[in-house]
């Protein structure tokens, strides 16, 4: 009688192979990349965060890993997903013994592994551009980015679960421009007007890129970013489990 | 048959879908009292035409969709929403794949030979179905063919007990054809339990030990090629085709039926002695009919499959 190979096992597998999957796609890549490049030599050659913080690099470059965790986990696998679901890959991989489970976790593993390298990217390009983070700060930035991860990869695969591949692709690129201009990412809550601020602070993109300004800048831990990405992980785990479609 | 116990079995199966909006917002029952048990080491086909509820039975046995009504039993267990345990025992090929476009076949199949403890090895089983020599095309290149080749290896790629083949020849050129029908004869000597929907009746009567046939959501028919072939008291009956002047009509004494399926050829069933022969050659004197040409055919699945449902598979 044959048997599925363990758990971890199979998680282990389909987080290489959506991994490389994620890597092979050439416009993921330019997403993954160049687009935070594009943003982080914007950020500091124009004079949009003059005012936050001592250098402009200081200010632009956590917003911009912010800005990375957003596209891996809530845009690049939201659409991915998407797709996955109209050409049946979903429908076929639950053929296989690989499960919810490993689904999901194997996702969740393709994410951080391309977040990984979309980080030391980005951060040894910001340090060669003067980029100098507060060394203390550095734990809270990777748990930060991890919680980030895991909200936007359950918005992602909420979306990508309940709406058509199609309307999946407009929803996450709109949100993505949405929130990398307005929603507190790359550009501070408290420069937006007065009357959008309270909204905007309670949004996952304004949470993440508050917090790694917050621990990358000044070393300062503030758990409230860290409640707030908590909360939308969990919010959103929960909606996806019970409204994800499989087929 | 075999006596053991069956590895699938369905009893009373019923399936909805809906609501529809072209039926005024109403459910739709699509399966209404679908029999069907299939057992190791044979090869149980489930012909219908388009729309009968084959793949949505298959569906249901499958544990991709959750019945409405009636039993499923898959290796003794209930199959909807089944964990890995399960999964890891059956290998199913779907219809229209699924497979991920975007990767390659080999890497395809070493990642789904991953999932299972004990998995058969991708380079043989690959090279047994020509899937080397696509190895490297991204899936979303290859021919209907070189798919349905691929979508086999990753249902066998696991070992299992039991295999579902939804439309197996399906896209196949005929030299394919016969490497999947020669795999598939392999695995059922090998104790697998084979279910395979067709609606091509060469398949059915190549294949099948044993065939079902649904109609309008219901099992119709059951038995063996031989025992569904063969006439009404279970002797060997046989079609008498012949050709004559198109738009006749005739008279023809019970059981004999007639039809003319193509313009000026008419097909007699129901003839299982020289008795009727003599009765048929008398209505044509009646008539004044000469036939150009006369020949006696076996019946085969589609007749059976006419007679039952009134009109043609395909």
């Amino acid at each position: 009688m044959n048997a599925p190979a363990s758990l971890p096992r199979r998680i282990l597998a389909h987080g290489a192979y959506e991994t490389t999957v994620m890597l092979r796609n050439g416009e993921q890549l330019v997403l993954a990349i160049i687009l935070p490049l594009l943003a982080l030599i914007g950020l500091s050659v124009t004079p949009l965060l003059d005012g936050f913080g001592d250098t402009r690099i200081n200010v632009a470059t956590p917003g911009v890993l912010a800005l990375c965790a957003m596209s891996t986990a809530f845009t690049g696998q939201g659409i991915a997903t998407g797709f996955d679901r109209r050409y049946g890959v979903l429908r076929f991989l639950s053929t296989t013994p690989l499960g919810k489970a490993g689904l999901i976790y194997g996702k969740a593993i393709a994410v951080v592994c391309v977040l990984a390298i979309q980080v030391i990217i980005i951060s040894t390009v910001a340090a060669f551009m003067g980029w100098r983070p507060d060394p203390g700060g550095i734990p809270a930035a990777i748990l930060l980015i991890l919680l980030g991860a895991a909200a936007f990869t359950a918005l992602g695969l909420l979306v990508a679960g309940t709406f058509r591949p199609e309307a999946t692709l407009a929803v996450t690129n709109l949100l993505w421009i949405l929130l990398a201009a307005a929603g507190g990412i790359l550009i501070p809550a408290s420069e937006l007007p007065q009357g959008v601020q309270p909204y905007v602070e309670i949004l996952p993109s304004s949470a993440l890129g508050e917090g790694l300004r917050g621990a990358l800048g000044n070393g300062s831990l503030d758990i409230l970013p860290m409640i707030t990405l908590v909360v939308w992980a969990a919010a959103a785990s929960i909606a996806a489990i019970k409204w994800f479609k499989w087929s | 048959m075999p006596t053991s116990d069956p590895c699938l079995r369905i009893e009373g199966l019923i399936k909805d879908f809906g609501p529809v909006p072209a039926h005024d917002g109403k459910m739709v029952r699509v399966l209404n009292g679908v029999d069907f048990t299939a057992h190791q080491g044979a090869v149980t086909a489930l012909l219908g035409a388009n729309g009968a509820g084959k793949t949505t039975t298959l569906e249901c046995a499958q544990g991709l969709q959750r019945p409405d009504g009636g039993l499923v039993h898959l290796l003794g267990r209930t199959p909807h929403n089944a964990g890995p345990a399960l999964r890891s025992r059956v290998g199913i090929m779907l219809q229209d794949g699924g497979l991920p476009p975007g990767s390659k076949p080999l890497p395809l199949l070493r990642h789904i030979a991953k999932m299972y403890k004990s998995p058969r090895s991708v380079d043989e089983l690959a090279e047994r179905l020509g899937i080397t020599r696509f190895a490297d095309t991204g899936i979303r290149r290859l021919s209907g063919g070189q798919k349905q080749r691929l979508a086999l290896a990753t249902a066998l790629i696991g070992n299992p007990e039991v295999l579902f083949l939804d439309e197996p020849s399906a896209g196949l050129d005929p030299q394919s054809r016969q490497v999947v029908f020669d795999l598939i004869a392999e695995e059922r000597a090998n104790g697998l339990g084979i279910i395979l929907t067709t609606h091509l009746m060469e398949d059915a009567q190549r294949l099948a030990d044993y065939v079902y046939i649904i109609d309008a959501g219901r099992t119709v028919a059951q038995g063996t090629v031989s025992e569904l072939t063969s006439g009404p008291n279970k002797r060997e009956s046989r079609d008498l085709v012949f050709d004559a002047p198109p738009g006749l009509i005739f008279e023809l004494p019970e059981p004999l039926t007639i039809a003319e399926n193509t313009p000026g050829r008419y097909t007699v069933t129901g003839i299982i002695s020289p008795t009727q022969l003599a009765q048929l050659s008398a209505v044509w004197e009646a008539t004044g009919v000469l036939p150009h040409s006369i020949s006696m055919v076996p019946r085969s699945l589609e007749d059976v499959f006419l007679d039952l449902s009134g009109r043609t598979i395909s």
